[in-house]
């Protein structure tokens, strides 16, 4: 069998507050392949940032991982120094952010920041390494590379800045790369461009990649698998199509249901009653029994369902039965 | 029916001009970008005309015009027969200009965090005069919200129940037209639709005419009866819901389309749209569309397209 470039195994985040401790990523497990596109979706504050920057070893005090493992191609860099996984982010793994200006130097040239990383991570000559810049960025689309690689990153539009950002995430032929809502802030038309090139590159390289994002539609059309979190939480997690057009727990059932799409024709959309509860003040057993309209007496008093201890596509006691799913054509 | 909102061709400009002095040594002259440039349109009492296009297209523009807070450069707007947009009748626009409100994307920018929620809500009521006792409460339950929640303040509400708040806001000085400038593109889709929920009842039960600015082609179907769409502030394509999308006409509607993600379209490769939206500043001649456009012709460089009426359709192309 393959070895996964990333594996995460009962991954807890917890943050000591006043008021108690939190827990923004609670038992999450999941593995990325190469060349494989995990797609991670979930309402704003589920734990999907939190998870990712757990991988990269970039949470922010006072959130820290409490247990669980992170394996990198099968070696573990949950419990790496600071300084050591400086060394791993860049190299091993490349990172993309919803804005492409927390990822770059504004007083280098995008070309100095290409050979700094490739330099840093790759045994070239300067000369090499200028070529290898160059190259990188004509794979991504940024036209008349060798002459653009002097320009500085204000002289792109956001579009092309988020592509220089891709290179340079790339250019060290790292095994994994994190986007993190890496088309939010651009428009259709350049978010499928993006979509387009990142899908390309991790096929070509074999990179896996961890895709967070909360456009249901991007996901459908770019990743392979797809997580679903919610209150810090692996709800489901399965094939794409699996999930999105069959999904098996109530949680991913509504929120298909709910988008435009799936209730088109209908004057009223389909709606989730409630909000996602903030984390502290989950509720006892499963976090989404206040909202949830299958819900049991078991589900508001037991144990938590986890994907992990329930074997199955998704977390919950009373998965959806196959001839349940909402026609969303 | 009639048209509650008439916008005749509505220009706006802004100066885009170095500070004076740059100007002087460096010799260039003012420059201007144009946001909106000779649009027109009608918006039936009643009705939802949504605008979508790409951003810098000029949506919020125009929004803000309409509800006059920024005026057009050249062009006109009329409410209920009423020119807003002119000097004379102050009285008259002053009047006509109360059947107007807006809801921006951002509730956590527009409400006050010092106010409670109580006079946040009824601050426009009380602007134009109208009894407020007990309104707030009132407004927070026809949104969904508790009436004990007005002695509370924005931070205390999630993004989907800020929303709510603002849409309570807007209707508390009872206005005819909401212009609602990407109401839910910050929220979570199950938030989203229970917010675009709320917005069909109110206008429902209220009448209410809506000018709904989007950038999402789903929410927009979901919502509009009519829709126009932008590009480089003019309006390229106009038609009813349905007709615009069974048959998209203009080059750029149909890129946008296609570009946009589908739910149900597992693992597509998009046809990869070319290009990118150009400087707003210098924008090429002709057409503006013409640097991405699959079917552009020398015509197209030179010569800016004029609206043509093609069955229910009007359209900005040279070549449908
Ligand atoms: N310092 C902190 N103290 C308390 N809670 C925190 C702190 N930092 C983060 N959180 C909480 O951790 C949770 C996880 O946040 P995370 O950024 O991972 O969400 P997300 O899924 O990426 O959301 P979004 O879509 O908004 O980016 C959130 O509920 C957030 O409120
Ligand atoms: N006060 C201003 N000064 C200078 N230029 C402006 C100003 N306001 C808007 N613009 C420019 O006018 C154009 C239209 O802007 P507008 O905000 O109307 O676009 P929009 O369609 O609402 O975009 P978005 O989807 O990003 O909100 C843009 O190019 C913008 O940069
Ligand atoms: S475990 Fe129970 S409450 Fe939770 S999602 Fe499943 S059925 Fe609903
Ligand atoms: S006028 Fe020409 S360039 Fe413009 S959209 Fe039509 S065919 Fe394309
Ligand atoms: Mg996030
Ligand atoms: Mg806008």
């Amino acid at each position: 069998m393959v070895q996964p470039v990333l594996s995460i195994k009962s991954l807890v985040v917890e943050i000591p507050t006043r008021k108690g401790v939190l827990r923004p990523v609670d038992r999450v497990s999941y593995d990325i392949f190469p060349g494989e596109i995990l797609g991670i979706v979930g309402e704003s504050g589920a734990g999907k940032s939190m998870t990712g920057n757990a991988v990269i070893g970039l949470l922010e005090r006072p959130a820290h991982i409490v247990s669980g493992d992170i394996l990198l191609s099968g070696n573990p860099i949950h419990n790496l120094s600071a300084s050591e996984f400086r060394k791993i982010r860049g190299k091993k793994i490349g990172m993309i952010f919803q804005d492409p200006l927390t990822s770059l130097n504004p007083l280098l040239t995008v070309g100095e920041q290409l050979v700094e990383t490739i330099i840093e991570h790759l045994a070239v000559s300067k000369k090499q390494a200028q070529e290898r810049a160059i190259a990188a960025l004509e794979e991504v689309g940024i036209p008349a590379a060798r002459e653009r690689i002097g320009s500085y990153p204000h002289q792109f539009s956001g579009g092309m800045r988020q592509r220089v950002v891709i290179a340079l995430a790339l250019c060290a032929e790292p095994d994994l790369v994190i986007a993190d809502e890496p088309t939010t802030a651009l428009d259709v038309s350049v978010q499928a461009q993006i979509i387009a090139l990142l899908k390309r590159l991790c096929r070509e390289r074999g990179v896996g990649v961890m895709l967070v994002t909360h456009d249901m539609g991007v996901i459908a059309e770019a990743a392979d698998r797809v997580a679903v979190m919610y209150a810090g939480r692996l709800a489901e997690l399965g094939a794409v199509r699996d999930v999105l057009s069959d999904p098996k727990h109530p949680y991913t059932y509504g929120l298909m249901g709910s988008t435009p799409l799936a209730s088109r024709g209908l004057k009223r959309l389909n709606q989730i009653p409630g909000s996602m509860p903030r984390l502290g003040a989950l509720p006892e057993g499963c976090a989404f029994s206040p909202r949830c309209e299958f819900a049991q007496e078991v589900c508001k008093t037991g144990s938590s369902p986890f994907i992990a201890n329930v074997d199955a596509q998704a977390a919950c006691w009373f998965p959806l039965p196959h001839t349940k799913s909402r026609s969303s054509k | 029916m009639s048209a509650i909102v008439r916008a005749k061709a509505l220009r706006r400009l802004f100066d885009v001009s170095k500070p004076w002095l740059n100007r002087v040594v460096e010799r260039e002259p003012k420059a201007f970008l144009t946001a909106v440039a000779d649009v027109d349109f009608e918006i039936e009492e009643g009705s939802v005309y949504a605008l979508v296009g790409e951003s810098g297209s000029g949506k919020s523009t125009i929004g803000k015009m309409v509800v006059g807070l920024t005026g057009p450069t050249d062009g006109t707007i009329e409410i209920d027969g009423i020119v807003i947009t002119g000097n004379d009748q102050k009285a008259k626009i002053a009047e006509a200009r109360t059947k107007l409100q807006m809801i921006f994307q951002d509730p956590y920018a527009s409400l006050n965090p010092r106010w409670k929620v109580r006079d946040i809500i009824a601050e426009p009521a009380k602007l134009r005069g109208l009894e407020i006792k007990g309104l707030p409460e009132r407004l927070l339950q026809k949104v969904g919200l508790s009436p004990e929640d007005a002695d509370k303040y924005p931070h205390e509400f999630s993004g989907g129940q800020r929303q709510r708040i603002c849409i309570a806001r807007a209707l508390s000085s009872e206005p005819k037209v909401i212009v609602c400038d990407e109401p839910t593109s910050a929220l979570d889709v199950s938030v989203q639709s229970q917010v675009l929920n709320l917005m069909s009842d109110l206008q429902e039960q209220l009448g209410l005419t809506y000018l709904f600015i989007s950038h999402d082609l789903t929410v927009v179907e979901h919502m509009a009866d009519k829709i126009g769409v932008l590009y480089l502030g003019a309006l390229v394509e106009e038609a009813p819901k349905e007709t615009l999308f069974a048959s998209p006409l203009h080059p750029y509607t149909r890129m946008l389309f296609d570009a946009a993600p589908k739910l149900d379209a597992f693992g597509r490769e998009v046809d990869v749209p070319k290009g990118e939206i150009p400087d707003p500043i210098n924008p090429p001649a002709g057409c503006s569309f013409h640097p991405r456009c699959p079917l552009a012709t020398s015509k197209c460089k030179k010569t800016r397209p004029q609206m043509r009426l093609i069955g229910n359709t009007r359209v900005a192309c040279h070549h449908v």
